[in-house]
């Protein structure tokens, strides 16, 4: 645990947007306790063969960079700036128009000009125009360039761990430049000196080696499951079947294992495994695959690859026809986005039907995999559940769009179908704060650790706020979203500024509302509140 | 007051390229305005090729539009084909919005903590003149095409009688100079007032600014107060354009300063923030189509990784697989 004090809602709520006297090239980075989060521990650095493992904080004065530090990261950036035409575009293009300046949600809580994704990105594209452009070589400053040093580079590792690369700027900007992209880069390349936070190595070391980012061994799954299993016998009466590692299944599926290891994700685990027995679907776990989420998002696009071959190799192993995903945020950027591009073609698979209604993915045919909440509301549309929305009658819902299934997918329009149909009371937030223009939790991107708190409960505000309005408007009582990083971050974010509402996935609320054959009489939800 | 120190710069830049240009006037000018012009242009044409290779040349890797509408998936849920395209139309559709309409920039809103929570309001005002402004700039650039053909363009003097339609004066008031003058004011107030938009300004922000009004102030002296022999003008851009330059008779210093003005603009044009002119074609978060899960995109430098593979975890948890009643694939 951290031993930074978080301020109290009314101090942290006195943000001033003036920005400092001193200009921003001027201006040292501080590493504030409570805004920043834990090294990454040499372990996790060597486990994955990454380079300059040690001890250190980035606190500490001396981050025992190597010797030619600056030359790695100089020649980092050339290849990114061959490799990517987005980094060498945004790099190029901005004209500081500032419309993205105030819808970061880092900035909206914090008011530190350097969280504008503008001045975010100025900070990386400083050294670019220094040592990549002729401006820069000859003027320097008043080219807007300046030299890489050693307090440029905290910096970077500073505010590139205090973005969770949302895209929400993206949405605003006139020319679509995304702050995540180049916050990405700048992760790629503080790590190829080292310098990465632990809250995103360790969680990769473990996908890596156990296939789960929690370090769940094979044992351990199986007995999380029974024990889901046997909790849904408690509530329901009837006893759902648990397959692992199953050979000739039809369907594997991979969801986050935030869902199988704590609360409330288990309650969604519980979801998914109620549904799948009803409509008597031939699945499969993976305790190989057991990891929807991808922390080499946060860290490179090499790591991405690493980790996400592991869904592809596993459906190729159990011969099953396609696959589906549970409810995760950034796990579905990369499904969507990358999976298909860097570990494709999945020729081995078959394009997928659902088995239940004979609904064709179409929009899935070539990755073959398959959104739970695209198969849920195919299979509410096609008369094939048995719902009872008044079993949700005690919940008062919102619905938080998850940053990637929204600005990545546009994933809007299924899960408020399946949110329609088993519940009567739902209520969404304010506009500018739903859909593509959601705000973030404020812990995704790995940041989602303690010592991070206060910058956690900073970046969630506007989250937060949008959620106060509808609960003094409405009585909302329940956060619904479909990302596992969510239902970490958001509880405590509701504690410290919404208290008394609590946090759900949209199959848990599904689960609540399914009448199944054999079901004896409910007289609770899937937390054992009473309905 | 680093920031002020960059505003102050651009208007000497700006004084010290007028001081110039009026110099070269009484100098002697005409053999220069000979050349200038080809390097100018020439300039302009192979910075704006270098600048559009070189992303060209970046490749892009994976597919990743923003999506900010409903994406297509299942035929009964209504898609939004601009916001989140999934075809090349939708795309060509959004791309043309963005480069016409300005449709993220309409987006715009302003965040203020009133009664300790942030309120969104609606800000229009950024897009109303940055629209204003560039459109305002596209007109007075095509209005100009009428100095270098002849007979005249018919469109091009269709669009100059529409442009000077509420006959102010003589020679009538074109509306686009008026335009293109308030919208750059609005752009450089805001960005000398706006505190977070001056914390963020370098000097090239204001020099661009001021450099394009420059070029209109120029050129509205030279219609309104200071008139020059317009044939004359038209003379030497023809001479221009038939790569038969004459040299400029009798050339006003307003007429330097604004051809000098121009020269500069076009010159630093591809090596500035400007060129969000071409590269807005080629943002990967807006041309793209998200079709991502239907059609394969592929990297060309997908370079292969080194992955755990099934037989290492089996082989480092076989026994506790066996112990957990787990299949495994070797006994």
């Amino acid at each position: 645990m951290s031993l930074a004090k978080i301020p109290k809602p009314e101090e942290l709520m006195k943000i001033g947007y003036k920005p400092p006297a001193t200009a921003w090239m001027k201006t040292p980075v501080d590493f504030r306790p409570g805004t920043w989060s834990y090294a990454a521990a040499a372990k996790n650095l060597a486990a994955l063969d990454m380079p300059n493992p040690r001890a250190w904080q980035p606190s500490d004065s001396d981050w025992k960079l190597p010797e030619n530090w600056r030359q790695i990261i100089l020649d980092g950036m050339k290849e990114r700036l061959e490799k990517y035409r987005s980094f060498r575009l945004f790099m190029d293009i901005c004209v500081r128009c500032g419309a993205c300046a105030d819808k970061c949600h880092f900035y909206i809580g914090s008011g530190d000009p350097k969280n504008m994704p503008v001045l975010r990105a100025e900070l990386i594209r400083s050294v670019y125009r220094r040592y990549f452009t002729k401006a820069g070589m000859c003027f320097g400053t008043l080219a807007g360039a300046r030299d890489l040093t050693v307090d440029v580079l905290k910096e970077w590792f500073y505010y590139f761990y205090q973005c969770t690369e949302c895209r929400r700027c993206s949405v605003f900007c006139p020319y679509g430049i995304d702050q995540a992209e180049i916050t990405m880069i700048g992760r790629e390349l503080l790590n190829l000196i080292g310098c990465s936070i632990n809250w995103v190595l360790e969680p990769a070391a473990n996908c890596f080696r156990t296939g789960n980012h929690l370090g769940i061994q094979p044992g351990g799954i199986k007995d999380m499951l029974e024990f889901l299993a046997d909790d849904i016998e408690d509530r329901t009466g009837v006893r759902v079947d648990v397959p692992i590692n199953q050979k000739g299944a039809d369907i594997l599926f991979v969801t986050p294992s935030g869902d199988y290891f704590a609360d409330p994700g288990t309650y969604t685990c519980m979801g998914y495994m109620m549904l799948f027995h009803e409509i008597g679907l031939n699945y499969t776990f993976s305790t190989y695959a057991s990891e929807g989420g991808n922390f080499g998002l946060f860290t490179s696009h090499e790591m991405v690859k690493r980790l996400n071959a592991k869904i592809y190799a596993e459906a190729k192993r159990l011969g099953v026809k396609w696959i589906l995903g549970g409810e995760c945020g950034h796990m579905w950027r990369v499904i969507h986005q990358y999976m298909d591009t860097m570990n494709g073609p999945a020729d081995f698979l078959e394009e997928p039907v659902s088995p239940i209604t004979g609904t064709r993915f179409e929009n899935a045919r070539s990755t073959k995999m398959v959104h739970i909440v695209e198969f849920t509301a195919d299979l509410i549309k096609n008369g094939k559940l048995k719902l009872d929305p008044s079993r949700n009658d005690h919940i008062r819902l919102t619905f938080h769009d998850s940053c990637n299934p929204a600005r990545a997918m546009g994933l809007f329009e299924e899960p408020r179908y399946i949110i329609q149909k088993s519940c009567n009371h739902f209520y969404e937030m304010a506009e500018d704060t739903i859909r593509e223009k959601t705000f973030c939790c404020g812990g995704g991107a790995g940041l989602g650790n303690d010592e991070n708190m206060e910058m956690r409960m900073r970046g969630g505000m506007p989250r937060a706020m949008a959620v106060r309005d509808v609960v003094r408007k409405h009585g909302v009582n329940r956060l619904g979203c479909i990302c596992a990083i969510d239902r970490v971050t958001l509880p405590p974010l509701m504690d410290y500024w919404v208290p008394g509402v609590t946090v759900m996935g949209v199959h848990e609320l599904l689960a609540n509302a399914l009448v199944m054959k054999g079901e004896k009489e409910r007289t609770t939800d899937l937390r054992g509140d009473s309905i | 007051m680093k920031q002020s120190v960059n505003i102050l710069l651009s208007f000497i830049a700006i004084l010290a390229i007028a001081l110039a240009a009026a110099a070269a006037g009484r100098a002697d000018a005409p053999g220069w305005f000979r050349i200038l012009p080809y390097a100018a242009f020439g300039l302009f044409l192979a910075g704006f090729v270098y600048r559009v290779i070189r992303w060209a040349k970046a490749p892009v890797p994976f597919r990743i539009p923003a999506t900010c509408g409903q994406g297509k998936s299942l035929p009964w849920i209504k898609s939004n084909p601009l916001d989140n395209p999934a075809g090349p139309l939708g795309a060509i559709g959004r791309m043309a919005a963005e480069i016409f309409l300005f449709r993220s920039l309409f987006r715009n809103s302003q965040t203020e903590i009133v009664d300790g929570r942030p309120v969104y309001g609606s800000a229009k005002w950024l897009w109303f003149f940055g629209l204003m402004f560039h459109g305002s700039l596209l007109v007075v650039v095509l209005r100009h095409l009428r100095f270098f053909t002849e007979p005249v363009l018919p469109a091009v003097t269709g669009l100059s009688a529409l442009d000077g339609f509420l006959e102010i004066g003589v020679p009538a008031l074109y509306l686009s100079d008026a335009t293109l003058l308030a919208g750059l004011a609005f752009l450089f107030l805001r960005r000398a007032v706006l505190p977070q938009v001056r914390y963020i300004s370098l000097f090239a922000d204001y020099f661009a600014l001021l450099l394009i009004a420059a070029v209109a102030a120029t050129g509205l002296l030279m219609r309104h107060f200071f008139p020059v022999d317009l044939n004359a003008v038209k003379t030497m851009a023809m001479g221009w354009a038939t790569f038969a330059p004459v040299a400029p008779k009798d050339g006003s210093v307003i007429l330097y300063m604004h051809l000098c003005f121009v020269f500069i603009l076009i010159a630093w044009l591809p090596f500035s923030k400007l060129m969000h002119l071409g590269g807005i074609f080629m943002s990967p978060t807006r041309n793209m189509i998200n079709n991502n899960r239907s059609l394969r995109h592929i990297n060309p430098w997908n370079t292969p990784v080194k992955v755990h593979t099934y037989k290492e975890y089996e082989d480092e948890f076989r026994d506790k697989m066996k112990a957990a009643g787990l299949p495994v694939e070797k006994e």
